[in-house]
């Protein structure tokens, strides 16, 4: 639910971050997290929103250069994705 | 317990179109744990339909509520105030439930979010698979524990029938063969003689609505008119 | 073999039978339309080859002409039909309603079988009767014929006096409980049966020893089924793609080292080998040949085969 909330509330892109799979402290929250993640993006695609808009990312968190990088690339991904369209008017499908 | 799956989105969206203002509602028991109606179910659908709406330019207001279950007329009583707010009912019961909340909201359009779709067990988290077709006529002593009519895509009482490949059903190499099931569970058990006569031909009592009243309670006259009143 | 000295049908099948011939039976698949000519077609090809012609009913759940009514063609051909009903498509009110019909008729050899699944034809999704199954329906034909009432006690005004006839797998799982299974069906009144296609002759055997040990053979007449391979490729698709069927190993082998192009006569040596080794076979009765689709090889492999002429009784 936080996930579609993000979206619901108008944020342009969420992105989740777990430890690199099979090295959980939790042992398999991160499996979890990525199922719950691809369930949202399938709704998202359901009412014809971008699934890209949500994304999981897995690394260490030793891995600050590896961080940033992802960061960088979500940034950019959603760039080129656009506003989230509920914004404002909120009028138009995604087209993808 | 009832497994249910919710309809696609579309076709919720098709249901719902002209509305403005609409209840969904949930049901706490069995679709809930089956993962299709409960009250997280009900608040995903609402996020979705909002978001829908609103990427239409045609924005819904949707509430929320779940009950313990809708078959029961105590737990619908909570909603009978909510209801006048709105313009339609979104249940996520089943069919069973949906009818009630329509039977005691005649003049609200009452629409099903989710498809009733068996008799069931848990298999797994988020995977359930029908056991039972309510006949009202249970052989499961007699067939080692395993529904003929459920489990036999042809619903044979004196099967196997001739397509068994490998155990499985000619049907699909996924689905057993249910009459291999109940020769190898009788065989193990000792009591192939179950087996061993011709079952006669099933008096089919599925065919019309039901109604079971327990020994020891009554239909009184009484409840039955003031059901109607309702 | 009967317990009273008359005949259960007066079907040549069954005079044959009961003569103590081998009996030697054949198969029609009626058209996909309403073509009649098709069906005089293939007839023509059986006529005289063989003592009575199966007449398919609506076969893999892919509607085809009804087969009581490819089976009144045959009779105005000449022939006899041994009329198959499935419990896939009517419940037990259509079924007594045409098993009437079909008497008035003429038609005298019922098969009752349980009919391939919905989910094998063109319209997958259509509802599946089996209201009843193939055994409930042998013993339903069997009330109708010695009782001369319908299934709810009512008298029939005139009994359809059928010879009824059943299948028999020996080679689907649970392979134990097939001798039983037959057992069962011959209890619910079949009087002959016929088996699926054999091909495991090691398998066959034993059934029939076990048959023969608990005298079933004295109680039904049992014809061993028979399809010729045409080819290396249809014997690869029946050991992979159809339930229920055994293809050993060495008869595939046996086909491809013919040669390119000789499988189909291997194919044909084989089934002559096969009906050979049946007639001799103890409890076996007699073959039914089941050429779907190469009905004019039928004359050919009845002629070397030694079923030749057919028995006049």
């Amino acid at each position: 639910m936080h996930l579609l909330r993000a979206i619901q509330k108008g944020a342009d892109g969420v992105y989740v971050v777990g430890c690199i799979e099979g090295t959980c402290h939790y042992n398999e929250g991160n499996f979890r997290a990525r199922e719950r993640v691809n369930h949202v993006r399938m709704l998202l695609e359901e009412i014809g929103m971008d699934a890209e808009r949500v994304r999981m990312y897995n690394l260490s968190s030793g891995e600050g250069p590896t961080f940033a990088a992802y960061a960088k690339e979500m940034t950019e991904n959603i760039r080129k994705l656009g506003p989230n369209p509920l914004k404002g008017t909120g009028r138009g499908q995604e087209s993808h | 317990m009832i497994v249910a799956k919710r309809k696609p989105i579309q076709e919720i969206k098709e249901m719902l179109k002209g509305c403005k203002k609409v209840l969904n509602v949930g049901c706490g028991t069995c679709v809930a744990v089956c993962l299709a109606g409960g009250e997280k179910e009900v608040e995903v659908l609402n996020a979705q339909l909002e978001m829908a709406r609103k990427l239409d330019g045609d924005p819904i207001e949707l509430g929320a509520y779940t009950c313990e279950r809708q078959c029961d007329r105590e737990y619908l009583e909570a909603l009978d105030e909510k209801v006048k707010e709105y313009e339609a009912v979104l249940s996520m019961a089943c069919g069973a439930g949906v009818q009630f909340m329509a039977e005691r909201y005649p003049d609200k359009p009452v629409f099903p979010a989710v498809d009733t779709t068996f008799i069931g067990v848990n298999q797994g988290v988020g995977w359930y698979e029908e056991r039972c077709r309510s006949c009202s006529s249970c052989v499961l002593g007699l067939t080692g524990g395993v529904c003929p009519i459920t489990m036999c895509a042809k619903g044979l009482f004196n099967g196997p029938c001739g397509g068994t490949n490998k155990g499985m059903c000619e049907v699909s190499k996924d689905q057993p063969c249910a009459w291999h099931m109940i020769y190898e569970r009788l065989k193990k058990q000792g009591r192939l003689d179950c087996i061993m006569d011709l079952r006669p031909m099933p008096e089919w009592q599925n065919q019309v609505p039901r109604t079971v009243i327990q020994p020891g309670y009554e239909k009184p006259e009484k409840e039955a008119e003031k059901q109607k009143a309702q | 073999m009967t317990e009273q000295g008359d005949l259960k049908s007066g079907s040549s099948l069954e005079k044959i039978l009961k003569a103590g011939h081998f009996a030697f039976t054949g198969e029609l698949g009626p058209p996909r339309g309403s073509n009649a000519e098709a069906v005089r077609k293939k007839a023509a090809y059986l006529k005289g080859k063989v003592d009575s012609v199966n007449i398919t009913d609506n076969q893999t759940a892919v509607v085809r002409m009804a087969s009581w009514a490819a089976c009144i063609i045959l009779l105005q051909e000449g022939l006899e039909p041994n009329y198959q009903m499935v419990c896939r498509d009517r419940n037990r009110l259509a079924m007594q309603s045409d098993i009437l019909g079909a008497y008035a008729h003429g038609i005298r050899n019922i098969l009752c079988l349980s009919g391939d699944h919905p989910k094998f034809g063109d319209q997958p999704n259509a509802k599946g009767v089996f209201d009843i199954d193939s055994m409930q329906l042998i013993s339903m034909v069997k009330y109708m014929r010695d009782d001369k009432k319908f299934v709810s006690g009512a008298d029939l005004d005139e009994p359809p006096r059928m010879f009824i006839g059943a299948a028999s797998n020996p080679f689907a799982e649970p392979y134990e409980w097939r001798v039983h299974r037959l057992a069962k069906k011959i209890k619910a009144g079949a009087d002959f049966v016929q088996t699926q296609c054999i091909y495991n002759m090691d398998r066959f055997r034993d059934f029939m020893k076990k048959a023969v040990d608990m005298g079933l053979h004295e109680k039904c007449y049992i014809l061993a089924g028979v399809t010729p391979m045409k080819s290396v490729g249809m014997a690869q698709y029946m050991a992979k793609s159809v339930p229920g069927m055994d293809v050993p190993e060495d008869l595939i082998k046996r086909l491809r080292d013919a040669g390119k192009g000789k499988a189909a006569e291997e194919g044909i040596k084989i089934a002559i080998e096969q009906i050979q080794e049946f007639k001799e076979m103890k409890g076996v009765a007699g073959v039914h040949l089941m050429a779907i689709e190469w009905e004019h090889m039928v004359p050919e492999i009845a002629e070397r085969a030694g079923v030749l002429p057919r028995p006049q009784v």
